[in-house]
């Protein structure tokens, strides 16, 4: 029998060094404390209202419902918070709790640069040092971003091991947490690695689906049918999920960026491409060869480009709650473009994987059904790199 | 008789560690030759991973470049399969967990057994996680190594009362390479694994002097060595034989005399 701690079905788990044992044993325990403390969660909520802005809103996007001519289409608009993604939700509980905890430090990974960002703004915030790791190529993709974070007070450290993209950030992440673990917090961005991470995460994301569910019962006195996002590790999938897990008729639909196509070497669709592995704390998914080497994953989104995905979506695929579907880098582009043009909503390019299925599911739907897509953020640090890949250079 | 406690059957060992394929197999199959006649105990045999997370740059690099060459497990094993005809010295795997689960556990396992292996170690695989793949290892017989790090703490009794082969103590905090220092209470750790267990311990990880290995053997009942030694297949490449060699013997020599009689990395391949 395998250790059942932390496992959803097959997945999850702590296959880290022992280096790190106590301290993720340390972890669970402070997290298992102040969930159950009213004053922390009160501290938290004011976090969430007062300074990120939530609740978010849930938008009736009307004039995309009726150019799609089917299902009613709502946006859950994270791309509204403070930040300008739903990164902040995880980082605001990830931060206050390692403030009780006694840290003084954060170290985190980043990929588009949204998860870094926001660490560098909860850091700044409550006081805190910050240390972001970021692949060098991703670096270059979001230049922006790396700006924001110094600007913040963070320190940028870019990776140049193995594809210097997302997933070299977390190994090296992961690095730095086990030569210095007394004063230093890793906040993990997505709902993978060792346990507790993914609950963890997945907790502090849950406020999203939470608020679906309230919002859509109160405008439309029912649940969805539907429930979209995208899904790189899949924080903004499995927060917008986790309310609805239990109510079989609301579909769970999960994005992965095919890149070039799930039949090409270059896509990141772990769900579709890939195979039950072990990487970076846990059992999962992971694009992989025949001897277990990680693959190089790619995509255009910088959020996406990561070849695993958290493990309780690897279960909601293996019981078949949810599904993962591949878009490509072409359908997440024109989606971008399409939201701009038809709703004046800008949506990250991770978010326009989860726009671009919507395209396709809402003509076969029903007029009386309902789809929510969750933004999971906004676009603004896209607009450079889509622009090149549409042939046009602009300086940002 | 060759099991892993014959390694330390003259109290201190001395253990050295490569990278399988780099940089590539047959210098691979020279190193472990030389190795073994200049006095390694036991040789840990690194088979590469894409992402080594517990892995400083030194051998984050060896990885590279034996995957870069085309090493795969299948050709590791076969590689290993004609060296076992003439070395009798104990060999352990390194590797992470992936590349175990990825190849099948079982098929792995018995492989391994069945080409001569003693043992595999996995940074990745902790104490909760053992049973992962622990009931295959007993199966075939290869030992699987459980790790002690500077943080364990209140875990070390219960990782050295279920411990097999030997106990891999982990020197210092961080990754893998070499350190001008190792500050951990050391003797306080093999105190508490002597507690409860019979087994050897071996001190690893910032180990790249004579001085070192010597004051880590003096508390615990050997050395082991990996990032000086893939410095220099580094820097060598395919004429990494004779200077790691060379570096083998003098680490083996200060380790069993208990004193460093000189400065391997002073001879003429002074490149540390």
């Amino acid at each position: 029998m395998t250790n059942q701690k932390g496992r959803f079905g097959i997945h999850g788990g702590q296959y880290i060094p022992e280096t790190l044992m106590n301290a993720v044993i340390e972890l669970e325990q402070a997290y298992n404390y102040y969930k159950e403390d009213p004053s922390f969660q009160q501290e938290l909520t004011e976090l969430f209202n007062e300074y990120a802005g939530r609740p978010s809103r849930l938008y009736k996007a009307e004039k995309m419902t009726r150019d799609l001519g089917g299902a009613k289409i709502y946006l859950k608009r994270e791309d509204l918070n403070h930040t300008g993604a739903h990164k902040i939700n995880n980082v605001l509980g990830q931060a206050l709790l390692a403030k009780k905890m006694g840290k003084t430090r954060l170290i985190a990974e980043t990929g588009a640069g949204q998860h870094g960002v926001a660490t560098a703004t909860a850091a700044a915030l409550l006081g805190m040092e910050c240390v972001v790791f970021m692949g060098e190529e991703d670096t270059r993709r979001q230049a922006l971003n790396v700006y924001r974070m110094k600007l913040l007070g963070s320190e940028v450290i870019p990776v140049r091991t193995g594809t210097a993209t997302l997933k070299d950030a977390v190994s090296e992440a992961m690095r730095e947490w086990t030569s210095r673990i007394s004063d230093t917090h890793y906040c993990l961005g997505s709902v993978m690695g060792p346990h507790p991470f993914p609950t963890i995460v997945r907790d502090f994301q849950a406020v999203i689906s939470r608020e679906i569910r309230s919002q859509i019962l109160e405008k439309e006195g029912r649940l969805p049918d539907a429930v979209i996002a995208c899904v790189g590790g899949g924080s903004n999938a499995i927060g917008s999920f986790y309310h609805f897990i239990d109510d079989p008729q609301v579909q769970l639909i999960g994005c992965e960026a095919a890149g070039r196509g799930i039949d090409s070497f270059e896509t990141a669709a772990t769900i579709n491409t890939g195979r039950v592995g072990i990487f970076h704390g846990m059992k999962s998914y992971f694009c992989q060869d025949a001897y277990g080497q990680i693959a190089p994953v790619y995509s255009i989104s910088a959020g996406l480009d990561y070849p695993g995905i958290g493990p309780e979506h690897a279960w909601l695929h293996d019981i078949g709650r949810a599904v993962y579907v591949g878009i490509t880098d072409e359908e997440a582009v024109q989606a971008f473009e399409y939201l701009a043009r038809t709703e004046g909503i800008i949506p990250a390019i991770e978010s326009a994987h989860a726009v671009a299925y919507a395209r396709k599911l809402a003509p076969t739907m029903d007029k009386d059904q309902l789809i929510v897509i969750t933004i999971s953020g906004r676009g603004d640090k896209d607009c450079a790199a889509i622009a090149r890949y549409r042939g046009e250079d602009i300086s940002e | 008789m060759r099991t892993i406690a014959y390694a330390f059957r003259n109290g201190k060992a001395f253990i050295p560690f490569i990278t399988c394929g780099d940089p590539d197999l047959s210098v691979t199959a020279q190193l472990i030759q030389t190795m073994a006649d200049n006095g390694a105990d036991l040789i840990e045999l690194g088979i590469p991973f894409s992402d080594p997370t517990a892995e400083g740059p030194v051998i984050q690099a060896a990885n590279l470049r034996a995957l870069t060459a085309g090493t795969t497990t299948d050709k590791i094993f076969e590689m290993v399969r004609k060296v076992r005809r003439r070395v009798l010295v104990p060999l352990v795997f390194m590797t992470y967990a992936n590349v175990v689960f990825s190849y099948g556990a079982e098929r792995f396992l018995s492989t391994s057994k069945e080409i001569g292996m003693d043992g595999l170690i996995l940074p990745d695989l902790p104490y909760e996680e053992k049973e992962e793949f622990l009931p295959l290892c007993r199966k075939y017989g290869i030992s699987l190594i459980s790790l002690i790090a500077p943080t364990s703490e209140n875990r070390i009794a219960m990782i050295a009362r279920e411990a097999e082969g030997f106990l891999y103590l982990v020197s210092s905090l961080g990754v893998t390479g070499t350190r001008s220092e190792i500050t951990t209470d050391l003797p306080s750790i093999v105190r508490v694994v002597r507690e409860h267990t019979d087994l050897p311990c071996a001190v690893g990880f910032g180990i790249s002097t004579p001085e070192q290995a010597v004051a880590m053997a003096q508390v615990s009942d050997g050395a082991i060595v990996g990032s000086a030694i893939v410095k220099l297949i580094a820097k060598y490449g395919k004429d990494s034989i004779a200077p790691v060699g060379a570096f083998v013997r003098a680490m083996k020599d200060a380790v069993k005399s208990g004193v460093s009689s000189g400065n391997p990395s002073a001879g003429p391949y002074n490149t540390l």
